[in-house]
């Protein structure tokens, strides 16, 4: 029944949103048709966009995965932001200042700023274990300060003078993930994000900690009189949140560029949220729900180059989205009408 | 429409979230000036039926009527001002104000920017004489006993203009000696042209002080009766649809060495106040002692001394005679206790989660349950159904979530899952409360087995007749001192419990250093 029912809901929260977006477009558009056509089916039109498709899902399954599991502990940090982007400036530090064969340059470069992503991890946890402090807060101030670090050592240490713009030198060679499927974006950080996935759902539901992580999350009194350590398992799944953040900033560097210039930071982290409700905050359906956002970000892209609608659109979709997956009582008058239907069918 | 019906409720239903029929087809008459019993079983649909009718919850189907008229209250302010007034089991009250200021909550006296104390402590006097419920207007509600807390609360709704009082198991937080008091002030209300209907599971009181009953069984009506024409035997059959027998059957026992202790603990909780008194005692393998006492004086922070979750300022615990004071919860556990706790749903489940998730929390990281080194789901599986077929748990799949099953499930779930891994002490905090009577007779038998297996209880209830049954010797704790300790249970009665719950009678300390074995 549950089962059912969370999947209609969805479905039902999907077709809400396509409908209001095909009503905006009809709205503004002076061409309707091609709008929706781009939006909803551009990814097909090539083998190059639909690929695109799959390589920006990456950094998304990261910070989803990231989020996905601070949620599922109780906690609600912010610090994968940080953990993203000072991932990535190590990762232009470690490309450029470090020669290495091609094969272990970038996996060095991954564990270190996996390593460094789960040390900014630790700091809103600490806090809140040891000064009580609220981890939303201090996790979105030092959001801030990890940002502005890194972008002063891009600037003083790492920039391109020859380049107009905001840019780092570019990175060696040997740094670089290869395409997967040549001619297209897809590269070998997917199978890294896939590898991830695999990992957490392991973590998750097979081990021990796994399950630390989800009774304390569940009911946090239920596991202190279960004898759990509730303050290690805060810790420790935001060292972990942090580390896939930070390898996620790796990934995304080394896949998709050839040198630094996230003068904004991509908010990766943001986009994790809506992940991680869509996902149901399982590492499991994790790269679906990538895959869908990229997906309708792809198209969205398309739409706006082909057509006299802006790529603003998706943000209306996703509002819409998680408004009516988040709102418990949407569709709950529905479930309850059929559920007191099935229960009095028993009775006399 | 009958002669003096005040209040009818006519063919309710309620179903609940997740597809539980509280109520089916449901009718209820009440006739002005009458004291009007509801009884069943736990969990039978009676608090549910008084919520429907109080305006906080909205029948799936069904009408209600006062006075002949159909009302469809949206919220308990609808209810209120059609003269109805609820005495809830939990009291709806705030701590750190007075009775006066609590009184006139939701309808202030004095303006909209300023509340008019005086006039509030005028009519809290006034209200006070008039229906003989004496409470002290000046003092704040966390300093007052849940005796006179209750009084407030019937205050409350008689100020509200209530003529018809329900009250949800109002005696079930009294000892004998207040529910003697809480019934003159009933039948004073009565005579006054009150209408009161009285939820109880406890046939004595219904017989003692109501005119009428309504038995409620798994959701529906089984008829109104006159007190006088049935017997105590023929309504708990009607409640229950069986003979049921709560009857203890224990052989007498020789108690063994001493297995756990507890020397001079003292607890002072943040605001200063004592709740755990130089507490001491022992208990003896196959010996049930019971903790006896009114709710709030020390029995939970007592429990939570001894399963690690609170530090006590000083005094020691000792298990088999090692010093456990500086043990962690977990390492407590791992060294033989077991603990039920008081309430199932906050500290003893996560209901959200799967029944396997519920029942593997004591052995969740030993090998039993892995296969190289990660969590097997089969086996997994396997232990909890063997867990939950073992003490009788109704459910579809162990997938399902804690929250799906009845109360009297969980309950079940939960002793089956502390009693499994074979602890020295079992620590038994309200085991019964708010369960069916099958799940009652089953755990009151299971813990019986336990101490067969010359396992050591501590059982707290505030069930007297419980801890009178089970128990082979009795503490009874007030203000976080043990005043009575009772080794001869067979010769005692509710009644000599409520005298040392009341504070009214006390041992000599000689006497309850006999608590104490070596």
């Amino acid at each position: 029944m549950n089962k059912k029912f969370t999947i209609v809901r969805l479905l039902c929260a999907f077709a809400i949103a396509v409908a209001l977006s095909v009503c905006i477009i009809f709205a503004i558009s002076e061409d309707p048709l091609t709008a929706i056509y781009n939006l909803f089916l551009g990814p097909f039109q090539s083998k190059r966009h639909f690929f695109d498709v799959f390589a920006s899902s990456v950094p998304l399954i990261f910070t989803g995965l990231a989020l996905g599991l601070v949620f599922k502990s109780g906690n609600f940090s912010m610090i994968a932001d940080a953990c993203l982007y000072t991932g990535g400036v190590v990762t232009a530090a470690l490309a450029i200042k470090t020669a290495m064969p091609a094969g272990l340059h970038p996996i060095l470069i991954m564990l270190i700023a996996a390593a460094v992503g789960g040390l900014i991890g630790s700091i809103p946890a600490l806090l809140k274990v040891y000064f009580h402090t609220n981890e939303l807060v201090t996790s979105l101030m030092l959001n801030y300060v990890f940002f502005y670090f890194g972008i002063y050592t891009v600037t003083k240490y790492l920039a391109d003078r020859e380049a107009g713009t905001f840019a780092s030198l570019k990175y060696q060679p040997t740094a670089a993930l290869g395409a997967l499927i040549p001619g297209t974006k897809f590269h070998v950080g997917y199978l890294v994000a896939i590898l991830a996935v695999v990992l957490l759902y392991f973590l998750v539901f097979k081990t021990k900690f796994g399950y630390e992580i989800r009774i304390s999350g569940s009911n946090p009194q239920f596991a202190k009189y279960s004898g759990i350590n509730t303050s290690k398992v805060i810790i420790l799944t935001q060292v972990i949140a942090g580390a896939v953040a930070g390898l996620g900033g790796a990934v995304e560097q080394m896949g998709m560029y050839q040198r630094f210039n996230w003068q904004d930071s991509p908010s990766y982290a943001w986009d994790g949220v809506i992940i991680a409700i869509l996902s149901g905050n399982n590492p499991k359906t994790v790269p679906l729900a990538a895959f869908f956002l990229a997906y309708v970000r792809v198209g969205a892209d398309l739409m706006s180059r082909r057509s006299d609608v802006q790529n603003e659109l998706v943000s209306i979709i996703q509002a819409v989205l998680i408004l009516f997956i988040t709102a418990e009582r949407f569709m709950a008058g529905w479930k309850q009408r059929q559920e007191a239907k099935k229960a009095l069918e028993g009775e006399v | 429409m009958g002669q003096g019906i005040i209040l009818e409720a006519k063919n309710i239903t309620k179903v609940y979230p997740g597809g539980v029929v509280a109520n089916h087809n449901v009718n209820l008459e009440i006739r002005k000036g009458e004291v009007h019993a509801l009884v069943g079983e736990n969990g039978a649909g009676k608090s549910t039926l008084m919520k429907m009718l109080f305006g906080m919850l909205t029948p799936t189907e069904g009408q209600i009527f006062v006075d002949g008229k159909e009302v469809h209250f949206s919220a308990s302010g609808d209810a209120i001002a059609a003269g109805l007034g609820m005495i809830h089991q939990h009291f709806m009250q705030v701590p750190s104000m007075t009775v006066a200021e609590n009184l006139i909550l939701g309808a202030e006296t004095g303006t909209a920017l300023k509340v008019d104390r005086k006039k509030a402590e005028e009519i809290t006097k006034e209200l006070s004489e008039k229906y003989n419920l004496k409470v002290n207007a000046q003092e704040k509600v966390e300093d007052i006993s849940l005796a006179m807390r209750q009084k407030l609360e019937i205050l409350k709704a008689l100020y509200r203009g209530a003529h018809i009082l329900i009250l949800d198991e109002p005696t079930a937080v009294l000892t004998p000696q207040e529910t003697e008091e809480l019934f003159e002030q009933l039948k004073l209300l009565r005579e006054n042209g009150h209408t009161i209907i009285f939820i109880s599971h406890k046939l004595n009181e219904v017989k003692a002080l109501c005119n009428r009953m309504t038995i409620l069984r798994d959701g529906k009506t089984m008829g109104t009766y006159d007190i006088s024409d049935l017997d105590e035997k023929e309504i708990s059959r009607l409640m229950v649809g069986r003979d049921v027998s709560l009857a203890i059957e224990k052989e007498e026992e020789e108690f063994g060495k001493t297995v756990f202790s507890v020397k001079d603990l003292v607890y002072a909780d943040q605001f200063g106040k004592t709740r755990l008194d130089h507490v001491s005692f022992s208990i003896r393998e196959g010996e049930i002692l019971g903790i006896a006492g009114i709710d709030g004086n020390g029995q939970s922070e007592l429990v939570e001394a001894i399963v690690g979750t609170l530090k006590p300022q000083s005094g020691a615990v000792f298990l088999k005679g090692t010093d456990i004071s500086a043990y962690s919860v977990l390492k407590r556990q791992e060294s033989g206790i077991s603990h039920v706790s008081e309430d199932r749903m906050k500290y003893g489940t996560a209901p959200k989660l799967t029944l396997e998730d519920n029942t593997i929390s004591k052995v969740y990281y030993t090998d039993k349950l892995k296969t190289r080194g990660l969590i097997d789901s089969k086996k997994v599986n396997q232990f909890t159904n063997k867990i939950l077929e073992e003490f009788m748990v109704k459910y579809d799949n162990s997938k399902q979530a804690v929250s799906e099953l009845s109360g009297g499930n969980v309950q079940k779930l939960v002793v089956g899952r502390e009693f499994d891994y074979q602890p020295d002490l079992l620590i038994m905090n309200q085991p019964t409360r708010g369960i069916d009577v099958g799940a009652i007779e089953f755990i009151r038998k299971k813990i019986v087995e336990m101490r067969r297996q010359r396992k050591a209880v501590l059982l707290v209830s505030a069930d007297l007749g419980e801890v009178l049954s089970l128990s082979d010797t009795i503490l009874v704790m007030h203000e976080g001192r043990i005043v009575g300790y009772i080794d001869d249970v067979k010769n005692t009665s509710e009644n000599d419990l409520g005298l040392y719950m009341l504070g009214v009678k006390e041992d000599s300390r000689e006497r309850i250093g006999g608590a104490c074995h070596e």
